[in-house]
């Protein structure tokens, strides 16, 4: 009986030989799965929307020329930012093979325009591009070399707020409970004065000057990042692979320094790139109300401010500065803005 | 309510707290510093300093001048200016307060209003040219410095067309044109910007699609729920406008010759002029930390969701 029902089944199973199978590849399982884009890191993802933002983009190429500008100073500078020729005092711009007013080295001090160079008898080959102040040194040379001194203001206020800031930033939110609660407060009262009033009592302490303006901008700069690195922190402090490092027996420092400050990036950039203008603002206005830095250097401010004394009768003493500084501040917070939406996970498309 | 007042105790006690930490930071910092009250002290006889120092109290050990001066500041005596004819600190102060506060409440209310406008409108039209506008208005106002803005102010209305005064301040109103709009221009950018972002936020919540449903107009929702809405964390704004507008005042001041506290700080700084140097810092930190503790329990009043979150905090 129980053979016989079985038999259908036997004789089913012998109609399918193993000819009519066909193999599947193991190749064409995995292109069923296969991600047809590339897989992108963190910053290669940011990058990719960092380039569809036109504005930021071209802040980034203006930053990048600015920069290397400024630090080429020393070679190409056209003359010595110091080097005061009396004779040639006040001379407006005067650019080779261009004839337009302001810029052929004329100038219209009453009723007539007359050649400010040949006044000076100033020989057929001397050209000042931005023209000349008061002491008769070279406009162009002393804005490279200001903006270099801006720059590296800047550039050191904003990798001390961001050593500061981060460190306090990540102790703070990492370790939690009672320290957690007396740094915070120390923040905030430290958040209640004015990062002017600070700055200026530390600069009349330490005597104005390159050293003193940057010890003068980390001490107030850090507090931000400070507070956005804990809140950071706090957030990703509760994420399952912080839990699974700590279950298999990473220690505190190398979870903080591996896994937290690489998902900490985003923010740490974003803020670096705010910092760096504000920095380069502050030490603008410090220069403007005559605490910044010292003659003979000069910086963008004290440029600035140079000319603002003279502006009625020498405008391009204060603009041309002034035009540096505004395009270096544009360039940063469209640069800043334009990294703040690329990391933004939020915007991602 | 009984845990509202404790927190608001607190609150209090650490802005006390702080202003008594920039007090005697302030102190001992000048006490630091090199230099002498006096103008031309080789002219002086020794007996003559000594006379003048016992007159201004810089005879006594640091520690008795420091408590006299914590003690002046409770009944509001912030010392005498070495310079400006022996006037009181506080007496030099309080005649240019008025200044320096009409021009920053303009300032403030120019430029929120018109930031606001500028947020909403730019949140409602996303993406066309008047957010653009909106935008660049925003960033040029955060990016270019405010004397640049102002020196071109006065040059423009001022030199150019001589509409407006180049730097005289009669108190009037016309006098304080300019130097408003070159002050108004960093919280019009920072408030346009702020509210165009959470115009942007509130619009496409739930009850805004709701309000839409229900047949509510498009700009009838962004009035009613849009900017009502909005309008409550703009508040957080006016910490730091508050200190853009010092920081603004000091040069704006300059340029436009406003006899303001601003004025008066650059004149005591270029002066060596200690107690007033000492007594602007303790008056600008005492306005910062009132107006962040006015913020915060304005704040915890119209959105109760931040007072519990704090106290849950502690």
């Amino acid at each position: 009986m129980g053979t016989q029902d079985n038999n259908p089944v036997v004789d089913q199973k012998n109609k399918f030989s193993s000819d009519m199978f066909e193999r599947v590849s193991g190749s064409a399982t995995e292109d069923n799965e296969k991600i047809s884009a590339p897989s992108l890191s963190f910053l290669q993802d940011s990058w990719r929307r960092l380039k569809k933002n036109k504005a930021a983009v071209v802040s980034l190429v203006i930053i990048c020329i600015i920069v290397l500008l400024a630090f080429a100073a020393p070679i190409i500078a056209p003359h010595s930012p110091e080097a005061q020729i009396t004779e040639h005092s006040s001379l407006p711009p005067k650019v080779p093979g261009i004839d337009i007013n302001g810029l052929n080295g004329t100038a219209k001090p009453g009723v007539e325009r007359i050649d400010k160079y040949a006044q000076v008898n100033a020989g057929d080959d001397v050209y000042y591009l931005l023209g000349t102040d008061s002491l008769g040194r070279d406009l162009l040379s002393r804005i490279l070399y200001g903006t270099r001194v801006s720059l590296i203001i800047a550039f050191v206020a904003a990798l001390f707020d961001l050593t500061i800031g981060v460190t306090y930033g990540l102790i703070s939110g990492w370790t939690g409970g009672r320290i957690d609660n007396v740094m915070q407060r120390i923040l905030e009262i430290l958040s209640g004065v004015p990062n002017l009033v600070v700055v200026i009592l530390m600069i009349l302490v330490l005597d104005p000057g390159i050293t003193s303006i940057i010890i003068a901008l980390a001490i107030t700069g850090w507090i931000p990042m400070a507070r956005i690195v804990r809140a950071q922190t706090l957030k990703l402090k509760n994420q399952e692979y912080i839990l699974a490092a700590q279950t298999l027996g990473e220690s505190p420092w190398k979870i903080a320094t591996k896994h937290l400050i690489s998902n900490l990036s985003g923010v740490i950039i974003i803020q670096t790139m705010f910092s760096i203008p504000a920095a380069i603002f502050f030490e603008a206005f410090l220069s403007f109300i005559g605490i910044g830095i010292p003659a003979p250097l000069a910086s963008l401010g004290t440029l600035i401010s140079d000319g603002y004394k003279t502006f009625r009768f020498l405008p391009h003493l204060m603009w041309y500065p002034a035009g540096v500084l505004c395009i270096l501040m544009i360039s940063f917070n469209l640069l800043a803005d334009g990294l703040r939406d690329a990391f933004d996970p939020k915007m991602k498309d | 309510m009984k845990n509202y007042m404790k927190y608001f105790g607190m609150r209090v006690f650490y802005m006390l707290l702080t202003l008594f930490l920039i007090a005697s930071i302030t102190f001992f910092l000048m006490k630091l510093l090199p230099g002498t009250p006096y103008t031309n002290q080789e002219k002086l006889s020794a007996e003559q300093i000594l006379i003048m120092n016992e007159q201004y109290g810089l005879n006594d050990p640091v520690p008795v001048q420091y408590l006299s001066y914590i003690g002046g500041l409770f009944v509001g005596d912030l010392g005498t200016s070495f310079q400006f004819d022996n006037t009181p600190v506080s007496q030099l102060l309080s005649t240019r307060v008025g200044p320096s506060l009409q021009i920053g409440f303009q300032a403030v209310v120019l430029g929120t209003f018109f930031g606001i406008v500028l947020g909403v409108i730019s949140a409602m039209k996303q993406n066309t040219w008047i957010d653009t506008l909106s935008t660049l208005t925003a960033i040029l106002g955060r990016s270019i410095p405010n004397f640049v803005f102002a020196v071109l102010l006065q040059l423009l209305f001022a030199v150019q067309l001589g509409w407006l005064p180049i730097a005289l301040w009669d108190g009037g109103f016309k006098s304080s044109i300019l130097p408003t709009l070159a002050l108004a221009i960093a919280p019009l950018a920072d408030s346009a910007r702020f509210i165009r972002t959470e115009m942007v936020d509130v619009l496409g919540s739930d009850y805004v699609e709701l309000a839409r449903a229900k047949g509510l107009s498009r700009w009838g929702v962004a009035f009613k729920h849009g900017v009502r809405n909005a309008l409550i964390p703009l508040i957080t704004l006016l910490g730091p406008m508050a200190v853009a507008l010092m920081t603004g005042s000091l040069v704006v001041e300059n340029i436009y010759a406003i006899p303001g506290i601003g004025e008066q700080f650059v004149k005591s700084i270029t002066t060596n002029d200690y107690p007033t140097i000492m007594g602007v810092t303790i008056l600008y930190s005492a306005m910062l930390v009132f107006i962040i503790l006015v913020v915060d329990i304005l704040y915890g009043i119209i959105d109760p969701r931040i007072r519990v979150s704090s106290e849950g905090g502690n």
